[in-house]
């Protein structure tokens, strides 16, 4: 059981820093979700692993904890779930929004600091409020 | 139990969402609501102040919970000393985003803004590990959406590399909790200072794992070498005044690393040692050193103020790294006059380059009223690059007295004394360009018309004093943070003694015994 989780952990983790370098949006969304999946399992496995067992003390008046499970990480988890959920639909929008405004899904800046002189490219964009205002609403927050 | 110290999180909570969904269609309705609130939020900041400033470590047990059970806040000199800086700046902030339009620019800006403060109010006042992650995530969220507020290319795609990278630290902060928990059974804060202390030598390896991922997490938000890329494009495209409101946000790094790593983690405790001053400190000369480079090889104005910003909390980082109390009260000072400099820098680089074209170094045309915004700058850059008579020159003094162990004082003293040098010579050459050489150029009405023939540009019209008024604010609290720098100080000497009291920290929020309910 320990193994199983261990390497789930591991591979989850592997492959999503390993995505999350990558180039392009897509690939970087799919990094972060497993990593989020990783974290996920790995907080719940640090409550100890134990199968078949409800969070519920019955047997410490004969102080016999084995049939337990701790409760918190599990509700840590949950926390963390509803967050990294809301977190990778506001990554998927912002994403979605770069890719219809740039035209292309890579990550990186095209050198935001080597523009000629007094040629910078003004960003204050007021006409470009429209195409935004669908995409920001995060209301996630609360979670 | 106080109610009031709940007040900070629930009034923005309460706030954003109806802004959000009663006030969506109204400009001046919403401006009203979040200018009231803000206003409200100073009120209590200040009244928690008052109350804070007693000594007395004050507790808010959630749901009436006791203490390692549930969730605390907890109100002590140094969290409302957060909560009322957060505050003044807010208000800074948003006077200068309704004066200059900025806040109709896209929608929802006062309901992200009042999220905003709810989330950095709450990682000020939270007393559990993973109720900081919460908030953090509060924060963050509503940051996003002020990040790219109006809009633009180079905007989203830099929003986009912002969030890819504070969704990779909150991942990486939910590894360190987990850690934590496995091995102390607990995430409240004075729990956490308990257990760390008692613990067993085998666990001792998982604490310094869990409190080095920490020393990452938060190294990330306080833009600490080599976790600091993503500050400077961040920055730099974000709208003015949220790159002002962000001030405070590099400021909750740094919040955190004081909070955790002094009381839980610090040298004093047998399972990390010096291990977190002897990381922190070549990490915060380094990140000294690459906000001079920064400041002196910019070629724009917003990446310079940027990397100005990194600078500052190398300096902060330097003096929280030696762990000591005179080291956090000079940190603590250095970090009020760094969050009201970079404000004013970043409000006035709106002005400045509003009415520009771009923020490019370049030589252009004068701007109007460039006499007052040269003089405006003129004094934010004194503050920011540590020279006197404002109270940035004060705090790197103070810095420097704190850094005079033999084994930190050269390198220390090295860093920042040079590193002061070269930004001083950055800001120079931005402030000549922009202000001086350009009154050399021809003024291009006159070509451009003889080139097209009719239509010539408009003039960009100057700022009104309601505008200005932002900026000069945020330049008087520095003059006042210098004329009164010795009973802040004093104030600051006694935060800083409560911080590293740990054992009555620990004993206010554990002992619930014997308090009326």
């Amino acid at each position: 059981m320990e193994i199983l989780v261990a390497t789930a952990v591991g591979a989850l983790t592997a492959g999503g820093v390993y995505l999350i370098l990558r180039l392009r949006a897509f690939a970087v969304i799919l990094g972060m979700a497993m990593l989020s999946y990783a974290v996920n399992v790995f907080l719940f496995s640090t409550g100890r692993l134990a199968i078949n067992a409800a969070p519920i003390l019955t047997g410490y008046e004969a102080g016999d904890y084995s049939g337990y499970t701790d409760p918190l990480p599990q509700a840590l988890v949950l926390t963390a779930i509803v967050i990294s959920f809301g977190m990778t639909a506001v990554l998927v929008m912002f994403s979605l929004g770069a890719y219809l405004e740039a035209g292309d899904d890579r990550i990186d800046m095209d050198g935001p600091d080597t523009l000629p002189d007094g040629e910078a490219e003004v960003t204050d964009g007021a006409e470009d409020a429209a195409h935004l205002t669908i995409e920001i609403e995060p209301k996630e927050s609360g979670a | 139990m106080n109610h009031w110290i709940v007040a900070p999180v629930i009034l923005p909570a309460l706030l954003a969402p109806l802004i959000a969904f009663v006030m969506r269609h109204d400009i001046v309705v919403a401006r009203a609501a979040s200018a009231a609130g803000t206003v409200a939020l100073a009120a209590i900041a200040i009244g928690l102040t008052v109350m804070a400033a007693g000594g007395e470590t004050h507790v808010y047990y959630l749901g009436n919970w006791p203490a390692p059970f549930g969730i605390v806040l907890v109100l002590d000199r140094l969290s409302a000393l957060m909560v009322l800086l957060t505050a003044l700046l807010a208000l800074i902030v948003l006077w200068h985003a309704i004066a200059t339009g900025w806040d109709a620019r896209g929608r929802h800006f006062h309901a992200l803004f009042q999220f905003q403060l709810m989330g950095i109010c709450g990682a000020f006042l939270t007393g559990d590990a993973f109720n900081l992650f919460v908030f953090f995530e509060v924060l963050l969220i509503a940051s996003y959406g002020l990040m790219i507020h109006a809009g633009g290319k180079v905007r989203l795609k830099a929003g986009v590399q912002y969030v890819v990278m504070n969704l990779a630290g909150s991942t990486l902060f939910l590894f360190a909790l987990g850690t934590l928990y496995a091995v102390t059974g607990t995430l409240n804060i004075a729990d956490l200072v308990v257990k760390v202390q008692d613990s067993a030598p085998g666990d001792q390896a998982l604490i310094r794992v869990a409190a080095m991922l920490l020393l990452v997490v938060f190294g990330v938000k306080a833009a600490l070498v080599p976790l600091h890329f993503w500050l400077p494009a961040t920055y730099s495209n974000a709208p003015a005044p949220v790159a002002a409101l962000f001030a405070i946000m590099t400021k909750v790094g740094a919040y955190s690393i004081i909070r955790m790593h002094t009381m839980v983690f610090g040298p004093d405790n047998a399972a990390t040692g010096s291990m977190i001053g002897d990381w922190l400190f070549p990490a915060a000369v380094l990140t000294i050193a690459v906000g001079a480079f920064g400041v002196l090889g910019a070629r724009r104005l917003m990446p310079l103020l940027s990397y100005s910003v990194i600078g500052s909390m190398g300096t902060l980082l330097l003096a929280v790294s030696v762990f000591t109390p005179y080291g956090t009260e000079t940190a603590l000072y250095y970090l009020i006059h760094s969050t009201f400099s970079a404000a004013a820098l970043f409000l006035l680089a709106d002005l400045v380059v509003s009415r520009r074209g771009g923020d490019g170094l370049g030589v252009q045309r004068p701007t109007v009223q460039n006499g007052l915004f040269a003089a405006l700058f003129f004094a934010a850059a004194i503050a920011m690059a540590g020279m006197p008579p404002l109270s940035g020159f004060l705090g790197k003094l103070l810095v420097l007295d704190a850094l005079r162990g033999p084994d930190v004082i050269v390198i220390g003293w090295t860093a920042i004394l040079i590193g002061s040098l070269i930004t001083i010579l950055g800001f120079a050459r931005a402030g000549s360009v922009l202000f001086w050489k350009s009154t050399a150029a021809p003024p291009p009405e006159a070509a451009h018309e003889a080139e097209q023939g009719a239509a010539p540009v408009d003039p960009p019209s100057p700022a009104s004093a309601l505008a200005i008024a932002p900026t000069m604010m945020a330049l008087a609290l520095l003059a006042a943070l210098t004329v009164f720098a010795g009973p802040v100080t004093s104030y600051l000497q006694d935060t800083s003694a409560q911080l590293h009291d740990t054992a009555g920290y620990v004993s206010s929020v554990l002992a619930r015994d014997g308090e009326a309910e």
